[in-house]
């Protein structure tokens, strides 16, 4: 009996011990939304900046280029997938996995093969796990993305696009990220950066109606030329920053969940004890009742 | 964030609505009535009212005359400069007033 009264006490601590941690890393992930938050707001005009140029040559210029023009087989393409480093954040990463399972599958379908970049630990211990190959892998500082990796990545990934096919280059590029809606909505978002398929900022002009004349310097090639690793950077960067926001917030929600469960678990075990406890002191009482009983009839 | 509609800034007939930004943030944005930047092939000057431009930026210095006469600078590297409806948009990796 008393026993049994220990363990109930043994699990109560603990649970009280686990909810301070968790109590812990809930505050800490609400302080760092903000920041996080104020770093994607704060790249959103360069990123605007850089796709409204994008745009404006892609629907002003009849140009053939790369960046503008669809292949007409696409045999391989790169998925890029952003996770996280770490976890505790519910189910941040298992979506991006399951979202690149359901492209993978589609793709495949279309008769394409598909290669992966990794970004985050994450991705790359379920890849590491399964044996499966990625070309690439990013780990680190997914927390609070540098602008530096986000240029390696999209240094990588354009040297693969303009690769010709039969060196193993890709001509379809997928990334796939947490998009931080709100502090209780992430939402994954699987977006095919190339070839293009933004039309924003600028719009389509009217049938028959005459172009203006948009004057390219030096011209036309080269501008697109420099613009292709601008705007895939622009676009990885704010994968990433919009990630390591949804990243903070989904670990908050994670930790708010797991700290209410362990002040349940405390309140259950405090009645187990109480139980156990009242229902020792009854045992011994009517034990004690007996053996007088026992005596005082002799 | 691209969806987000852009910077409020108005520009009037005879003047420029210039946004300068560099990666991580906006560094500068205001009304000017000229900007003269540095391009692979040469010095621009944009007034208001001039054609639309997308021109790669040369390693420089952008200099904005605003309308008071006054001159803001700024160090662009690794951009470019678009022009459409003066608006004036000069984007970098890296910038930072002089």
């Amino acid at each position: 009996m008393a026993a049994q009264l220990r363990v109930y006490r043994q699990k109560i601590k603990s649970a009280q011990t686990t909810k301070k941690i968790t109590r812990a890393m809930e505050l800490i992930s609400a302080s760092r939304i903000q920041k996080a938050q104020a770093r994607v707001a704060a790249s959103g005009p360069y990123s605007r900046a850089v796709t409204r140029a994008v745009s404006a040559v892609a629907t002003y210029s009849n140009v053939d280029h790369i960046l503008t023009t669809e292949p007409e087989t696409i045999t391989r393409a790169a998925v890029v997938l952003f996770t996280s480093d770490r976890g505790l954040a519910g189910a941040f990463s298992t979506n991006i996995i399951r979202e690149s399972g359901e492209l993978t599958a589609r793709l495949e379908a279309q008769g394409k093969e598909v290669i992966y970049y990794l970004v985050g630990r994450k991705a790359a211990a379920y890849f590491l796990f399964r044996r499966r190959d990625a070309v690439q892998t990013w780990t680190g500082g997914t927390d609070n993305p540098e602008f530096a990796t986000a240029q390696e990545i999209g240094k990588t990934l354009v040297d693969k696009f303009v690769q010709s096919e039969d060196e193993g280059g890709v001509n379809e590029i997928h990334i796939i990220y947490n998009r931080f809606i709100s502090a209780l909505t992430q939402e994954p978002q699987v977006v095919r950066l190339l070839p293009l398929e933004v039309v924003e900022g600028v719009e389509a002009p009217e049938p028959g109606e005459s172009l203006p004349s948009y004057e390219f310097e030096p011209d036309v090639g080269d501008v697109l030329d420099s613009l292709l690793p601008v705007y895939i950077e622009s676009r990885i960067f704010n994968a990433m920053l919009q990630s390591a926001a949804a990243k903070h917030a989904a670990t908050q929600r994670a930790m708010h969940a797991a700290s209410d469960n362990a002040d349940k678990l405390i309140k259950d075990y405090t009645r187990l004890a109480n139980n156990a406890r009242q229902s020792e002191i009854t045992q011994q009482i009517s034990e004690i009742v007996g053996g007088a009983d026992a005596l005082a009839s002799k | 964030m691209a969806a987000s509609p852009a910077a409020p800034l108005e520009p009037g007939e005879h003047e420029l609505a210039i946004s300068i930004v560099s990666a991580d943030s906006e560094v500068w944005s205001g009304i000017a009535k000229q900007i003269i930047a540095k391009t692979t092939v040469g010095e621009i000057g944009i007034l208001a009212g001039h054609e639309p431009v997308l021109a790669i930026l040369a390693e420089g210095q952008v200099r904005v005359t605003l309308a008071s006469g006054e001159v803001v600078t700024a160090q662009a590297d690794d951009g470019f400069l678009s022009v459409d409806h003066n608006r004036v948009t000069v984007v970098a990796r890296a910038a930072a007033l002089v």
